[in-house]
């Protein structure tokens, strides 16, 4: 079982905010799914390569042609600017 | 005009006849979206004015003579996970509840060029996460084949307005089954093409490395000539790859080897679902087909492999939604505030709970035992899967372990719900293209059998598929 302060410290990594009574559910709910994830373990998995992708492709060239780019409009519809620049709160408190 | 007769042939040989227009074809089934779909909700947003445009621009080249391109006039839905420009694009989540799609998507463009009228956009799990199409932030949609129980997911919109008769065919995306599983669970055919096969430009992004867009039909044939619109490759997704279709070179059951794997048969398995799929494997056999005992010896952890490299890719692809460059922003104070609090409130359950689980496996001291460790047994399910293909030409099995369960019956319990995926997140890690078709009911609730084949050979089952169509027919 893992603790409340470690449900906290991921929602913490994951920049989600909850409130007690997620804590408490995601508490439960992680444990169980990460019990399941310990299966993985029995496996003996020394020599074996991994896979990112199952159809592997490498180093993908195409020509250094200009072409017409997405809306800029439309790709910044949701978003509070100023000056041309995205707005967000100070960073420092 | 009898919408739940047609298909895709019948569309073009009734457009070129004028038996009807372009126009009468999408109204009849915009229609039919007015009449159903207060009781099913297939649809997020139905998009009447862009389909009578295209609609009639179909009329327009029809008048002037023009030979009319592969799906011209057709009827169809978009899963909510695809951009159409213009059209919202909700991926389900309140998080985009407000965005408006900037372009469209490669597969949009493909099928707009094919003279595809587009009625509107479908109903999924939040960004994909979830087997039943609860975990919209937009409410369930409804199975039209018993209205208390769920379509399955995450593409429950698509295959629900494919089964409802609100659409002909649909676009759908699969990451873990989801499209074959609702497909299954609707009674309507569902392909996952090969991993590269198909362009994720323009995708709303789960997990990148199993994620692969598909075609929904009611007949296996509609599902093959959508699916050969949308392929190829795509300048804008590396991943995709030139399309080497290898010829079927099978005509009848005699020429396939079919292979069972017998760890599909196991525990988990509804007697029910067991008996109308080995029903349907006896069929096949009956009608020649060589029928041949197959292991894939770490099916069993597969599920588990799978969920940790979808929650990891998932933690990661969804972190650009920081409130600031996409939809829900909550205005509260610091950055490090706002971003907690948009995110707090802009995703449903589900998906913070995979969020929260894929920063765990991915963070320090984890990464080995957990996502590292995923990839290595998906590289062992790759080669169980490339032995019994030497064997083989297809793979045959249930699409999922049960029939379609009541609204609210796994809701409750996350893991009761990730074991629908069972039989369909092995083909994802190991990016083969797999289908699943109608092959019976239990009560009245359609059963899917789903069909594994070799990587670019999706010709050979669409060949398998329209042979056991014909066995079904049948009787």
């Amino acid at each position: 079982m893992i603790t409340k302060e470690d449900v906290l410290r991921v929602a913490k990594l994951a920049r989600i905010q909850l409130n007690s009574q997620e804590t408490e559910k995601f508490q439960k709910d992680l444990s169980a799914i990460l019990d399941y994830f310990a299966s993985l373990q029995e496996l003996d998995v020394s020599g074996v390569k991994e896979t990112t992708h199952s159809v592997q492709v490498q180093n993908v060239m195409r020509e250094d042609q200009e072409a017409t780019g997405q809306k800029t409009e439309g790709l910044l519809q949701t978003t509070e600017q100023k000056d041309g620049f995205l707005k967000v709160p100070s960073i420092l408190p | 005009m009898d919408t739940a007769s047609l298909n895709i042939s019948k569309v073009q040989e009734g457009l070129s006849k004028k038996e009807f227009s372009a126009a009468e074809l999408a109204k009849a089934f915009l229609n039919n979206i007015k009449e159903k779909d207060g009781d099913i909700h297939a649809f997020l947003a139905v998009s009447e004015e862009l389909a009578l445009s295209q609609a009639a621009s179909v009329d327009r080249a029809i008048s002037k003579g023009e030979a009319l391109p592969e799906l011209a006039g057709v009827p169809m839905s978009i899963k909510d996970a695809i951009l159409v420009e213009g059209l919202p694009c909700t991926a389900g989540s309140r998080m985009l509840e407000n965005y408006i799609a900037p372009y469209d998507a490669t597969v949009i463009q493909k099928v707009k060029e094919a003279g595809a009228v587009i009625l509107g956009k479908t109903n999924m799990d939040e960004f994909g996460m979830g087997s039943s199409t609860e975990n919209s932030a937009f409410g369930p949609t409804k199975n039209p084949r018993d209205k208390s129980r769920v379509p399955g997911g995450t593409s429950g919109g698509s295959t629900a307005s494919v089964a409802a008769d609100e659409c002909l065919v649909s676009l759908g995306e699969d990451t873990g089954g989801s499209i074959r599983l609702p497909a299954s669970f609707c009674g309507v055919v569902g392909l996952k093409p090969t991993y590269g096969a198909v362009s994720r430009h323009g995708i709303i992004s789960v997990a990148s490395s199993l994620d692969q867009v598909g075609s929904i039909g009611k007949t296996v044939e509609d599902a093959e000539k959508l699916f050969h619109v949308i392929q190829g490759k795509d300048p804008k997704d590396g991943t995709s790859v030139a399309y080497h279709e290898l010829p079927p070179k099978k005509s009848s059951w005699r020429d396939f080897i079919i292979g069972v794997p017998k760890e599909y048969f196991e525990a988990g398995l509804d007697p029910q679902v067991k008996a109308v799929i080995e029903k349907g494997i006896d069929r096949m056999e009956k009608q020649g087909a060589r029928i041949q005992e197959v292991s894939l010896p770490h099916t069993k952890y597969a599920l588990a492999s799978y969920y940790v490299i979808d929650m990891s890719e998932i933690s990661s692809n969804l972190a650009r939604y920081d409130g600031f460059r996409y939809g829900k922003h909550v205005k509260s104070g610091t950055l490090l505030q706002e971003y907690e609090e948009s995110r707090g409130q802009g995703f449903g359950e589900e998906v913070k709970r995979r969020v929260m689980l894929g920063t765990y496996a991915l963070s320090a001291g984890y990464y080995d035992a957990f996502y590292l460790r995923a990839q290595k047994v998906r590289t062992l399910l790759k080669q169980d899967f490339e032995k019994a293909f030497e064997k083989v030409d297809v793979v045959a099995g249930p699409t999922a372990p049960f029939l379609p369960f009541k609204l609210g019956e796994r809701s409750a319990d996350p893991m009761a719900m990730y074991l629908a995926d069972i039989y369909t997140v092995p083909v994802n890690l190991t990016g083969l293209p797999a289908i699943s078709l109608p092959a019976g009911s239990v009560q009245g609730l359609p059963v899917g059998l789903q069909l594994i084949g070799k990587a670019f050979c999706e010709q050979t089952l669409f060949e398998a598929g329209k042979l056991f169509e014909q066995i079904q027919s049948n009787g």
